[in-house]
């Protein structure tokens, strides 16, 4: 049913403005993206850039000052207030897990669900297959304090994943994770990814994690932000750790810091 | 996949952890016992060797006698049974009105902006010295002393609750806000549940205040509850008596706040403050 000429997300003069009347701040200048079906995007800058404040807008957590925003070719924001139908495409994944504490891990997951009035078996057999999508089986009756940060950030995606969105937001979500952990998420991130054949936009300010995931990196500069170029990545899929010392794979590398030395 | 352990080797520490607590838990189980004794045996030389008058200090043993009578005295249980209605009744009445108003102040920032000055007045007014005028409007009964539980609880609950609900994580809200929950479910689904550690905080204060505003409003007025029966003992020169009375109480206290503890662990499992409490 989805059209292929149709993006995923389509953004178009989106702007975000800061602030009371005396003081605004431009965090996001006029901006227009689009997000083909299926693709792996990911928004790279500096701190201040407006990549968090861009993804949180696509996300409707924030309303965008002025332009139109599109999710599957329906508007996320009119006047000012979010659609639910264009929410329903979108699922979430934040820096923190933000599991809540109170809920058994197979809970947290079928929370969503939960919302939407599913009835308990069912959302339950629906948290159990995604736990094995994202690896995590055998923690269905453990509280989130009870695992590790890199488990708690696969349970996060797997609530995204709960009601089957078309397009996944991730913002800096391996972030708060070691190198080690953060490197196997990746390759689990890149898995999922070609599993489910969703869309994906990844906020980063790693440039090896961005080049080793996206099809298309995105780079923001900031003060007001905006985007400066974007680079496709040809690598194939998938995509080994192997790939991060080849030539081809630094050349991108390098491009990228030297421009964003320039613009930071 | 260095992260995806099974569960089973995710056992070893917590089950140590869990042992270690135990152990910590056991250790007031012996202490306790041990330092009443020694407190025991202090009073009873004291006594003994100063020879203190009965009427001011009674032996330890004249007092265990006077409780054991006490529990035999279907007087006595009908009077602690007007001091537990007194306090529960207060304390419900307190929980009732303390968590929803505690609520709506958390999330409607202009009525706690207008109420916030009143309840910093009444919290630093000595509500007790208010016990006489509550005997006034609520008469001899038990209703003047349900009230007086009620006022003493209710400041405690309300502003746990209130900093409760203020405390959510953002990061929470966000998930929420983001999965499009309707009000009521972001107040059933997250904000209900992530201020009860704050609320049942609030309980286990109320709890204690509740009986204590039950005793002082029977000790001010009526012929009823466990106040009153400690002033007719002392008005009697019963002082034995009347050391049982107070005994009677300190359980009685100790058992209200016991249950908020159990509360605790029945309704907040996955709270640390479940795992090292009573």
């Amino acid at each position: 049913m989805a059209d292929p000429a149709r993006p995923a997300i389509a953004l178009r003069a989106i702007e975000k403005w800061y602030g009371t009347r005396d003081a605004p701040v431009h965090a996001l200048a006029a901006t227009d993206l689009e997000v083909p079906e299926g693709e792996f995007l990911v928004l790279l800058g500096p701190s201040g850039c407006g990549k968090t404040t861009l993804l949180r807008m696509i996300g409707g957590l924030i309303p965008p000052t002025a332009g139109e925003l599109l999710v599957e070719g329906r508007r996320l924001w009119r006047a000012g207030q979010r659609q639910g139908e264009a929410l329903a495409d979108l699922g979430m994944v934040f820096q923190d897990a933000n599991l809540f504490p109170w809920l058994t891990i197979e809970d947290n997951i079928a929370l969503p669900l939960e919302l939407k009035g599913w009835p308990r078996e069912r959302r339950l057999q629906r948290a159990h297959a995604l736990m094995r999508l994202t690896g995590i089986a055998g923690f269905e009756r453990r509280w989130p304090r009870e695992l590790s940060g890199g488990m708690r950030q696969r349970a996060a995606i797997a609530r995204a994943l709960s009601y089957d969105p078309r397009i996944l937001l991730m913002d800096e979500p391996f972030g708060a994770l070691d190198a080690m952990t953060r490197e196997a998420m990746n390759l689990e991130l890149q898995r999922i990814w070609m599993q489910t054949g969703k869309t994906v936009v990844l906020v980063t300010h790693s440039i090896a994690e961005a080049v080793f995931l996206a099809d298309r990196v995105v780079l923001l500069s900031p003060r007001p932000g905006r985007v400066d170029m974007i680079i496709p990545v040809p690598f194939a899929r998938p995509r080994a750790p192997d790939l991060q010392s080849t030539p081809e794979f630094q050349d991108i590398v390098r491009r990228l810091r030297r421009r964003l030395s320039e613009i930071s | 996949m260095p992260d995806a352990a099974a569960p089973t080797n995710a056992a070893p520490p917590a089950a140590l952890r869990r042992q270690r607590l135990t152990r910590d838990a056991a250790l007031p189980w012996i202490t306790t016992p041990c330092v009443l004794l020694g407190l025991i045996a202090v009073w009873e030389f004291y006594v003994v060797e100063f020879r203190v008058s009965a009427l001011i200090l009674p032996r330890p043993g004249a007092v265990w006698e006077a409780w054991v009578e006490m529990l035999h005295s279907p007087r006595a249980w009908h009077h602690t049974g007007m001091t537990v209605y007194a306090t529960l009744a207060g304390f419900a009445w307190a929980a009732v009105i303390g968590v929803s108003l505690g609520v709506v102040i958390a999330r409607v920032r202009w009525l706690e902006l207008t109420f916030n000055p009143f309840i910093v007045a009444t919290q630093v007014i000595p509500k007790v010295a208010l016990v006489p005028l509550f005997v006034l409007w609520f008469g001899f009964g038990i209703t003047s002393k349900v009230v007086v539980a009620a006022v003493l609880a209710f400041f405690p609950i309300l502003t746990n609750t209130a900093l409760g609900v203020k405390s959510i994580e953002e990061g929470h809200r966000d998930v929420m806000l983001s999965l499009n929950a309707t009000r009521w479910q972001v107040f059933r689904r997250l904000e209900l549940p992530s201020a009860l550690p704050f609320i049942l905080t609030g309980f286990e204060i109320g709890i204690v205040l509740a009986i204590i505003g039950a005793i002082v409003g029977e000790y001010l007025g009526g012929n009823a509850g466990l106040g009153h029966l400690l002033i007719a003992r002392l008005n009697a020169f019963e002082t034995a008596d009347m050391f049982a009375v107070l005994i009677h109480m300190s359980i009685l206290g100790f058992l209200f706040y016991f249950s908020i503890g159990v509360l605790r662990k029945v309704l907040i499992p996955w709270h640390a403050s479940a795992r090292l409490k009573v």
